[in-house]
């Protein structure tokens, strides 16, 4: 503080007072420097979720953003009683924007990150998190590459595209013994993005290994945003397989469906062998009877898991007009991810980027949502404790039909023809 | 190699679905073959058109096919409004400043959408959504087959219109002549704006009829006005059969490409027809050679 002389105004002094002053003020700085540190390392946990609220992906980004939604009351009622902010932001299904999202959230504080339903999106978020050192916990994403790159911040608490494809493909032969009817041929129609050709690729390298009673006679790709996919399956149909699998997400897999009934393609099954689609709401309320019948082998929300309870009671309350299963996988695996945030803060005491990071990677969570055994990451970051089921829309909702100790209901193959449906 | 019979399916498809985008690219054409303005939110109005058939289908259950002259009408309404209170005072400024305005309008209109309708794809369940039609060895997409004759329907009135009527033949002068329209007492700026709002009221028929083919999204504007592009650039810039061939060229290319090679791969053939068209012949098929 300076002021001037009052003997000579053009000169200007520093007085006892505010030198004191000064000091004073400087000394309450310098002590509460290293507190602010401490608190800013011991305070609230952020955590930016990413996800694609619209989009190609918004139905999915939407789902998911509900599993955010009922978060923080769920933290209270299971003990994580921190203070913790859940900051939900929409990448816009856009693999650049994910990428500008995730630094926008690091640089506003945000001290983990979640999110976001997309391989190719993942991949870009975990650069950025590996980078500035903030874990990353994946919701879902299933590209095998994103655990693989050795990264120390990124953690998965999802199959991987490899893990679906095998788990999901050992529950095929299930249904044929469950049903008595075995097909000899398959075409696979997959969509062409990073989460498409992972499971492509995995298809193509595990289905020799699994001994399974059909061959695939074809496999269809298809652009992400197509709009018709009147040729794709056209061409499908030409090939007279028995069954069709498919690696689709939503909006497709309704186009799809559609226009399997407009050409009066009527295959003794529809497969999917870990794709989302077909069990999500929207498909379910937009192709009505016609969603009936297909068939997704898949991680899901384990029905008599105590966890599941609370997560669809409180779904409840905050979504009293949605039905929970056409969200539960979004809604399970993205609950999940965040509780894995909370729990690893809760342990580590810290906001600090490696202790939440050292902390996620000691994980042990016994109660969970999804079918399985406890949350835990291998030294890659990867989950690797989370099981399938195969489920099947019955009565427009996804129902659980093997194995046979969770199945609520017996599996139908052949499914009925297209004008044989109520 | 794919049977006869899937390829006449396939083609048929593409031929159908590419009347439906040559009626969308129609209205491009008759906006700039008369005002010499391009719409950059011509997909983006078709995006409205399309959400007003959701909207009066959900609401009162009118059909999309039956609500098609109404959606016209407002989308008239809408272009009549846009050429002569927004455009008009730009249609002596540099190209630029119309690119930039119509860009504007065209982020305004998805992000209104979307505030108002959400991100979700929004679609029209008819009773024959899912019908097809069998003839011989045909399978004929219902929806496609009702949205084509329509399109072709609504291109004949156009045509029409312009040939026939006194409006129609001053709207023609302005076209051919702009200061000789001036010089014998014609309002031209009326008639741009009618000529704008007629170019919107076929892309409000075309969105009332895609609807039933496409599912209706904010985001689908500019892929839609690329599309109208490609395919007026295409049949020809300002020719109205060329509009329509151009479409059915465009979708019987990416039919049959997504046959023969890859169906990932449509698109690419799309462009590559669009290439060669500006290679070999860049007044487009069917259109003038500038003079």
């Amino acid at each position: 503080m300076i002021r001037k002389s009052p003997t000579n105004p053009a000169r200007a002094g520093v007085t006892r007072r505010s030198f004191a002053a000064g000091a004073g003020a400087a000394g309450l700085l310098a002590g509460t420097a290293p507190f602010n540190i401490v608190r800013a390392q011991g305070g609230p946990l952020k955590i930016g979720v990413i996800l694609p609220l619209s989009g190609v992906q918004a139905g999915i980004g939407q789902s998911c953003k509900r599993g955010a939604d009922i978060a923080p009351a769920l933290f209270k009622q299971i003990g994580y009683t921190q203070p913790i902010e859940i900051v939900v932001v929409d990448f816009e299904t856009n693999v650049d924007t994910a990428r500008a999202r995730a630094e926008r959230l690091i640089a506003d504080g945000c001290n983990m990150l979640s999110g976001p339903f997309d391989s190719g999106a993942a991949s870009a978020i975990a650069q950025v998190a590996e980078q500035k050192g903030v874990p990353f916990v994946i919701n879902i994403a299933a590209a095998p590459q994103i655990t693989e790159q050795g990264y120390k911040f990124v953690f998965r608490n999802f199959q991987t595209a490899p893990q679906i494809i095998s788990r999901g493909l050992a529950l095929f032969t299930d249904i044929f013994a469950a049903t008595g009817k075995t097909p000899s041929t398959a075409v696979l129609m997959h969509i062409n993005d990073t989460f498409g050709q992972a499971n492509k690729a995995a298809i193509d390298r595990i289905f020799p290994t699994m001994n399974l009673p059909f061959k695939i006679v074809e496999s269809i790709a298809y652009d992400p945003a197509a709009k018709d996919l009147s040729v794709e399956v056209a061409k499908a149909k030409a090939t007279n397989a028995d069954i069709l699998m498919t690696v689709t997400r939503l909006n497709d897999a309704i186009i799809l469906v559609r226009e399997m009934v407009k050409q009066r393609w009527e295959p003794m099954g529809i497969i999917s062998p870990g794709s989302p689609g077909m069990y999500e709401q929207q498909f379910l309320d937009t192709m009505g009877k016609y969603g009936d019948y297909v068939i997704t082998t898949v991680p899901w929300a384990n029905p008599k898991a105590e966890m599941t309870k609370l997560v669809s009671d409180e779904f409840k309350k905050l979504y009293p007009r949605d039905k929970l299963p056409g969200h539960i996988f979004n809604i399970g695996f993205t609950f999940e991810a965040l509780m894995v945030c909370a729990d690893a803060h809760k342990r580590a005491g810290s906001t600090n980027g490696t202790a939440l990071a050292d902390a996620v990677r000691t994980t042990k969570i016994e109660k969970r949502v999804m079918v399985g055994g406890p949350i835990e990451f291998d030294a890659k970051g990867q989950c690797n404790t989370i099981a399938s089921v195969c489920l099947q829309n019955r009565n427009q909702t996804p129902t659980v039909v093997l194995p046979k100790d969770a199945a609520e209901m017996t599996p139908v193959f052949p499914m009925p023809s297209w004008n044989q449906r109520g | 190699m794919p049977s006869l019979e899937l390829v006449l399916n396939v083609a048929l498809g593409g031929i159908l679905a590419g009347l439906v985008y040559g009626l969308m690219a129609l209205g491009l054409s008759v906006i700039f073959g008369v005002v010499r303005v391009v719409n950059f939110a011509h997909g983006e109005m078709m995006t409205i058109a399309m959400y007003l058939a959701v909207t009066l289908f959900a609401a009162f259950g009118l059909d999309p096919l039956i609500m098609l002259v109404p959606i016209a009408a407002v989308l008239f309404a809408l272009g009549y409004v846009m050429q002569a209170g927004v455009i008009n005072p730009f249609i002596s400024r540099p190209e630029h400043s119309q690119f930039m305005l119509l860009v504007a309008i065209a982020i305004i209109i998805t992000n209104v959408l979307l505030i108002i309708f959400g991100p979700d794809a929004k679609s029209v369940q008819t009773s024959y959504s899912l019908d097809s039609f069998l003839v011989g060895p045909l399978i004929v997409d219902a929806t496609k087959a009702y949205a084509a004759v329509a399109a072709i329907l609504v291109a004949l009135a156009l045509f029409v219109f312009f040939r026939f009527t006194l409006v129609g033949k001053a709207i023609r002068a302005c076209a051919d002549n702009y200061v000789g329209a001036l010089v014998v007492g014609l309002d031209v700026k009326h008639l741009y704006a009618l000529t704008f709002g007629l170019g919107a009221a076929c892309v409000g028929a075309a969105g009332a009829m895609l609807v039933l083919v496409i599912d209706a999204t904010p985001p689908l504007g500019p892929a839609l006005t690329l599309l109208a592009f490609v395919i007026v650039i295409t049949g020809g810039l300002g020719s109205m059969p060329g509009a329509l061939l151009g479409g059915v060229m465009i979708g019987l290319t990416e039919a049959l490409a997504g046959l023969f090679f890859t169906p990932s791969a449509k698109s690419m053939f799309s462009f590559g027809l669009l290439v060669l068209v500006l290679l070999f012949r860049p007044q487009g098929i069917v259109g003038k050679k500038a003079l």
